[in-house]
């Protein structure tokens, strides 16, 4: 049985790649890959949980590929099944079938209907990775994949400009949301001292003594997952991007923020429990969490006066509440809640439209005007407070830019003398020096090692943030980033003995072919365009679309999307480093986040947005 | 420029003037997108509007040179624009430069060059700042029923509301003590806010411009609900000038926050002179290009039509047919889509005949809906009508739909909703995607009005007022409106013993836009109370003897029916059908047949132009189709509304008659003959430019620039407020049309053609200056058939001039069937290709 489960993973990933082979206008081609692989995925699903549940629902696991394997280090994918796995599993399925049947007809004649179903298609392999993952590699996986079609999916309309600012402002959290995620996975790997499935996780024998004997790392761990969970899920303070989100066509709404991602932080609570519930203070941190959102993001829902920001503010608000059973240990109901609520903000989301015919229509017969109730001044301030509170989103938004986004703009200012030609020369050769004292490293007081190779990781970071803030000359950005990347890998390397030739390959395969590609991208677009200003959104993609699209890939591949090898490079960075070493696992975690959002900023900002050649009609900045 | 002081009233009616009159779209009013600049010739006004505020006014020129390679624009036609324009002397210089010659296209507009140093100097984005906030604060404070949770004040006014707000909270809409007091101000005004934010008044005017037309959207809607707050049912007082001090309060408080408190007013850090956004442009030839190939775009069209409908006359006997004995005679809306339905109607009854008449019957009203709080205005737009029908005796009780509860937004009640609603929502989902029919949530045209209700027709007591209005109309006035329509139409002799008024509305589900696709005659709403009213009114004695006094005779046996059409369900519903006496009775079984089998015909029609319908199933499979898309959630072209529209034809039907028009045609039915002297064509003609050309105009600038002069593409709008769209949470408002609507429209000017004398037409025209604006400012074609010698004259530069068309192969059908399935499909909605699907002027043979 347990090798059934592979297939949920790939019948929407044949469907994917078959779905590249039609032109655009091919739709009734395009919507039957698309409906015929989500209806054969639906019917399996049900068949595969109805003979499970006959089974008497054992929980399944089966570990399925080993990407890697060396002494202490295995890297495998691991399937899983049980009640969570079997609700998600269906919900998604059954939802994913249901919008695309939908999209069939509302999608026609977009121009974007190829990529629209690719992109769902793609969402769906991750999500059924996620749902279906038995540790957590498996399940960062498919979060990563869900992230990027994300991304995608709000940059549909790529002509405009608040869909690619939102799209990447939603990408920069949940960018946060998978870092936690690799730290959560580097403590884990420290504390279990293996990949740890799921399974084994049930067993209170190996985390008691976990908690115990390593209460300071337990609870990183922990928050990690917490932090995760909650910007996924858009809890507080973590929830204005979910409104924003709403770029879309309606049904990619529908299924991204009215139903399933939204409520995957959800599933990797229920999925780490085993691993939270013993701590009290876990318990506390969720529980209060919750309820917080819940009664602050009810407060904001009841002043929208839009329908979508309504509904998505109203789904945090329920997403909240379950926060609550799921810590206190009602799986059951949590799993029903999910679905109603998944059920529920699709189909509000689906027929939101419809409000304004229905609403003015019903208006129109019972229509009482307000009468504004005289309170005490006191009960009037308070409640005018609020109102105003709940009208700024609490200051959500500001809040999150302030925090998270201006200090990285801040230090990358103060490093970009970095991008000077001169200091890159001088780069150049201490990363020589590195080199040598990587290749002589036997011969090297390991002292030496112990400093040079913070040096390194905080070179790493001052470039990765100078090409964050490079706005005159994407080319310049791009080369900071590949030199970024260089002195991040060295400075694991030159720590960790262990950390031998074939791994630093494996991670240096994805990324250079990566570079490489980058390069000639946009050497090539320069040529043609004469600049490369990334000081705006340009939208050449208009022009250009073949270079996006190639530009689009080595971006994916440098950010290590588990296509390339990288991928398990990262891993086995993290890996590597040993979990006393704050200072390079705070280096190489914000190396690794900001990567990200550089490298996808690069590329919005050159190929998406309103085009700036005023040849043909463009779209107002504020549409 | 001229210097001149800055004055904050002609500001505000200078802004008022351009920015988009689009009211909230309960009421679509389709009008002219550049009304603004119709007192210019049309090609001059696109080009300045194109200058200033960046719209794009044509197709872009490679658009036009592909219409040209598929054939679409006609090379003949070409060349006869260029000999006519540019003289045979310069003929080969521009036909190398229309078709080859490359020109930077580039178009450098003028607004927004001021604002947009905050950005260039301080990296600073203002806009991405305070936009989002403020349009959160203006939908609030506008909401019509969306928010549970309202703004705390709006008795007087907006900025009075911020004012109150800010008084009576703990915390502050502004993040500087600086701003609060400034709000506070006595004199606080536009003026005195630009003096700190921009300094030298010769700029101010500009600035404002800039700011305003950033979010043209909302600004448009708070002027428009400023003049007509009526247009929201639960009403705000609002205006341009609260909303212009609000943004600029948010301005400098951003700028205190982002600059230091004694940040520089922008006149002292520029180097440039302030621009007069509305001076004159340079011509160039790249628009001359430009010009040449929309008239050979249009006239590629016209001529072919022109020549069809000539040669349709010359077919037939000079001699109207015999009177044979009428069975029944339909009176329609000149509505173009109602153009295939009349068509397959009297092809199916020879002996039936239609009339084409603006959908409101010329009966003007207010009708209020038993229930209802409020009145629905139902006739065009300008006109403000006396009068109020009530429904009474309505025993059906409207149902609801528990989805769109609040409930399901608040935490308890949420909570519930998840367990209940939640599995319920899947269930209603499959339903509708499987097998969609009608519900409460669905716009139902047949719903305006009850069936089974009786209105308040006649009014018997002049006292009997409602807040201004009279109740019903008395016999004196029924009998006059009765008389202007029918000397319009020309229907004063040969009544058949049933004369159908039929009106139209249209039903569509999870639809913003619906108001769009009903009848513009009755405010963008169904007709339907109009054609009971109407033929009430005809069908009453003391009228027809009133009118049988002023010599117009109606037949006793003859009785009226009204009806409704819903365009897009293809259904049709009668009125009042007991009053028929026992023959009419019969006959109207028989003719009910008739009008089902024309609605098959007309679904079929129609159903070529929607993939998801095979042309080819059988006729009934077909109509369910086209029924089923009415009442389908997931469909976002219910029907193509006016999509196509390119002529309105006013006369006999005689000259039509046998002409497949392809639904292309507005139809007005209008007899020269019992109108010699043209009495009655002014008032025929009056309506027309506004409605039909407000029409046209609408599609031919949602067409060519649907990014900032339409609505874009609808699937990412989201409801803003229930009284507009925009895209996402932070969007601007999308008036215009969506790209949905449009993309089935070839950007045509409208091309008027009357069958009258041309001297007689000029006369019509030049009656009113508002209505030969249309004209002489070539916002739309005219062409006057003589009706003697059939020739052809064209209205240029204020004189008829005659018309010769082209030689031309004329298109014959025999079977409409084969035409309708034989029909190209669009491959994409790219112009070419979306151009193919028309079909040629086809002849009946």
């Amino acid at each position: 049985m347990e090798n059934l489960i592979q297939f949920f993973i790939l019948i929407p990933l044949i469907g994917f790649l078959a779905s590249f082979f039609f032109a655009n206008h091919n739709e009734k081609a395009i919507s039957f890959i698309s409906y015929s692989s989500l209806g054969l995925h639906l019917f399996c699903t049900l068949l595969f949980i109805i003979y499970w549940i006959i089974q008497g629902s054992p929980t399944l696991d089966s570990k399925h590929f080993v990407f890697y394997k060396e002494k202490n280090i295995e890297i495998f994918l691991d399937f899983y099944v049980d009640k969570t796995t079997a609700v998600f599993a269906l919900l998604g399925s059954l939802i994913t079938f249901l919008v695309v049947i939908f999209s069939k007809y509302y999608l026609h004649r977009d121009s974007g209907y190829k990529r629209f179903f690719n992109t769902i298609l793609l969402f769906f392999f991750g999500y059924n990775i996620a749902v279906f993952s038995g540790n957590l590699e498996t399940l960062f996986i498919g979060w990563e994949f869900l992230g990027i079609t994300s991304f995608l999916l709000i940059a549909f309309y790529r002509d405009r400009y608040l869909p690619v600012k939102n799209a990447l402002k939603t990408l920069s959290l949940y960018r946060l949301g998978d870092i936690c995620l690799i730290l959560a996975l580097w403590m884990s790997h420290h504390l279990f001292h293996e990949n740890i499935t799921f399974l084994k996780l049930n067993n209170l024998n190996t985390i008691l003594p976990l908690v115990q004997n390593h209460y300071g790392s337990y609870v990183f761990l922990i928050c990690m997952i917490i932090i995760s969970a909650s910007i996924k899920s858009a809890q507080f303070p973590f929830s204005s991007w979910l409104p924003r989100a709403m770029e879309g066509p309606t049904t990619s709404s529908a299924v991204f923020y009215g139903a399933l991602a939204v409520h995957l932080g959800l599933f990797l609570l229920l999925r780490t429990y085993p691993i939270w519930h013993t701590v009290l203070f876990a318990k506390i941190l969720i529980i209060g969490m919750g309820l917080f959102t819940a009664i602050v993001c009810s407060l904001i829902t009841k002043v929208q006066s839009t329908v979508k920001t309504q509904i998505a503010y109203a789904s945090i608000t329920q997403i909240g509440l379950i926060f609550v059973e799921i810590a206190l240990g009602f799986h059951i109901l949590a799993l029903a809640h999910i679905s109603g609520n998944a059920l529920l903000r699709m189909y509000q989301l689906l027929v939101s439209p419809s409000v304004l015919g229905y609403m003015i229509h019903d208006q129109f017969f019972n229509f009482v005007p307000k009468k504004v109730k005289i309170k005490s001044s006191l009960v009037t301030k308070i409640n005018n407070s609020v109102y105003l509170l709940s009208m700024k989103e609490w200051n959500m938004d500001s809040f999150l830019k302030k925090a998270l986004w201006n200090p990285f703009k801040f230090f990358g200012n103060k490093f970009y003398f970095l991008s000077k030609k001169i200091s890159l020369y001088i780069l150049a050769i201490v990363f020589v020096v590195g080199l040598l004292l990587f290749y002589f490293d036997d011969h090297i007081p390991h002292e030496i090692d112990e400093k040079s190779h913070i040096a390194f990781a905080f070179v790493g970071v001052a470039l990765i943030l100078a090409a964050f803030v490079e706005r005159k000359n994407a080319l310049r950005a791009w080369s900071l980033i590949i030199i970024s990347q260089l002195y991040s890998i060295l400075s694991v390397a030159l720590l960790n003995d262990e950390y031998e030739h074939t791994e630093i390959l494996i991670y240096a395969s994805g990324i250079s072919l990566a570079a490489f590609i980058g390069v000639f991208t946009l050497r090539k677009l320069l040529k043609a365009e004469g600049n490369l200003e990334v000081n705006d959104f340009y939208g050449k993609i208009y022009t250009h679309p073949k270079l996006a699209f190639w530009f689009l890939i080595a971006c994916l591949a440098f950010v290590s999307l588990p296509f390339t090898p990288s991928f398990i490079g990262i891993d086995l960075i993290f890996s590597h480093i040993e979990k006393e070493e704050y200072f390079l696992i705070f280096f190489t975690t914000i190396n690794f986040l900001v990567l990200e959002l550089t490298v996808l900023r690069i590329y919005a900002r050159l190929f998406l947005g309103p085009s700036k050649k005023l040849t043909h009609p463009t779209a107002n900045r504020s549409s | 420029m001229i210097k001149t002081e800055f004055n904050e009233a002609h500001l505000l009616h200078q802004l008022k003037h351009y920015l988009p009159t689009q009211t909230p779209l309960k009421d679509f009013i389709h009008h002219n997108s550049l009304h603004a600049f119709q007192n210019m010739k049309f090609y001059d006004a696109i080009f300045k509007a194109s200058k200033i505020f960046g719209y794009q006014p044509t197709l872009p020129l490679d658009d036009f040179r592909e219409l040209h390679k598929v054939g679409r624009i006609d090379e003949k036609i070409i060349d006869r624009i260029i000999r006519e324009k540019k003289g045979i002397e310069n003929a080969a210089f521009w036909k190398a430069n229309i078709l080859h010659k490359k020109y930077d296209e580039h178009n450098e507009h003028r607004i927004g060059k001021l604002r947009s140093n905050w950005k260039n100097i301080f990296q600073l984005d203002l806009d991405n700042i305070v936009q989002p906030f403020l349009f959160r604060i203006l939908s609030s404070y506008l909401d019509q029923g969306i928010s549970i949770w309202n703004f705390p004040y709006n008795d007087n006014g907006f900025l009075a509301s911020v004012k109150e707000l800010e008084l009576n909270s703990f915390n502050s809409f502004f993040k500087t003590q600086k701003v609060k007091q400034l709000l506070f101000k006595k004199d606080i005004s536009i003026t005195s806010l630009l003096q700190i934010l921009v300094g030298d008044e010769s700029f101010f005017e500009q600035y404002i411009f800039d700011q305003q037309f950033g979010h043209r959207g909302w600004s448009g809607m708070v002027a428009t609900v400023e003049d007509k707050p009526d247009t929201l049912l639960d009403t705000k007082i609002i205006s341009l000038n609260d909303l212009i001090i609000f943004e600029l309060l948010l301005e400098i408080d951003t700028l205190t926050v982002e600059l230091g408190n004694k940040f520089k007013p922008l006149s002292n850090l520029i180097n440039q002179a302030p621009l007069n956004l509305f001076s004159n442009i340079e011509n160039t030839e790249l628009q001359e290009v430009l010009k040449i190939w929309q008239n050979a775009f249009e006239w590629s069209y016209y001529d072919e039509m022109l020549a069809g409908i000539q040669q349709n006359i010359s077919l037939k006997p000079l001699q109207k047919s015999t009177k044979s004995e009428k069975s029944f005679q339909a009176l329609f809306c000149i509505d173009e889509r109602e153009c295939s339905f009349r068509t397959h109607l009297e092809n199916l009854d020879k002996n039936a005949e239609t009339f084409g008449c603006p959908g409101f019957f010329g009966v003007e009203f207010y009708f209020k809906a038993e229930h209802a709080k409020f009145y629905d205005k139902l006739c065009p737009a300008p006109v403000t009508p006396k009068y109020l029908i009530k429904e009474f005796d309505v025993s059906e009780k409207r149902k609801h739909d528990l989805f769109y509860t609040d409930k399901t937004h608040q935490i308890a009640t949420g909570f519930l909703s998840a367990f209940t609603f939640g599995i319920w929502a899947g269930y209603r989902l499959i339903k509708n995607l499987f097998k969609p029919e009608m519900s409460p949530a669905i716009s139902d045209a047949f719903a305006h009005m009850n069936e089974q209700g009786k209105l308040t027709i006649e009014n018997k007591n002049i006292s009997d007022i409602e807040n201004g209005l009279q109740i019903g109309f008395t016999i004196e006035e029924m009998a006059n409106r009765v008389q202007a329509l029918f000397n319009g139409i020309g229907l004063i002799n040969d009544f058949a013993s049933i004369v159908y008024i039929v009106a139209h509305g249209s039903s569509s589900a999870n639809n913003p836009h619906h108001g769009a696709h009903d009848c513009g005659a009755c405010s963008g709403r169904p007709g339907s109370v109009n054609a009971r009213v109407f033929a009430a009114m005809a069908n009453h004695l003391m009228v027809r003897k009133i009118l049988a006094e002023r010599g117009l005779i109606i037949p006793k046996d003859t009785q009226f029916v009204g009806a409704l059409h819903d365009t897009a369900a293809d259904e049709i519903e009668y009125y009042d059908t007991e009053i028929l006496n026992e023959k009419n009775a019969k006959a109207h079984i028989v003719h009910t047949q008739t009008f089902e089998n024309a609605l098959d015909l007309n679904a079929k029609e129609r159903s070529r132009r929607f993939a998801s319908i095979n042309t080819k199933a059988g006729i009934k499979k077909v109509r369910k189709a086209i029924k089923d898309r009415s009442v389908s959630l997931f469909e976002p072209r219910p029907e193509l509304g006016h999509g196509t529209n390119t002529l309105c034809i006013v006369g006999n039907r005689e000259i039509t008659k046998g002409v497949f028009l392809d639904r292309r045609s507005f139809l007005n039915s209008y007899n020269f003959e019992t109108d010699i002297e043209g009495k009655f064509l002014t008032n025929v003609m009056a309506p027309l430019g506004i409605v039909c050309g407000g029409i046209n105009l609408e599609y031919y600038f949602s067409r060519v620039d649907n990014y900032k002069l339409g609505a874009g593409t609808k699937l990412p709008h989201n409801v803003v407020g229930l009284f507009g769209v925009a895209n996402s949470s932070d969007g601007d408002l999308r008036p215009g049309l969506p790209w949905q609507m449009i993309e089935v429209h070839d950007p045509l000017r409208l091309m008027l053609i009357v069958e009258h004398y041309p001297e007689i037409v000029l006369k019509a025209i030049q009656s009113s200056p508002a209505m030969y604006e249309w004209y002489i400012n070539e916002w739309v074609h005219l062409v006057s058939i003589n009706p003697n010698t059939k020739e052809l004259f064209y209205f240029k530069e204020g004189k008829f001039i005659p018309y010769k068309t082209l030689a031309k192969e004329i298109h014959f059908y025999k079977d409409v069937h084969t035409l309708l399935e034989n029909a190209r499909e669009m491959k994409t909605n790219h112009i070419s290709h979306a151009t193919q699907e028309n079909l040629p002027v086809y002849l009946y043979k």
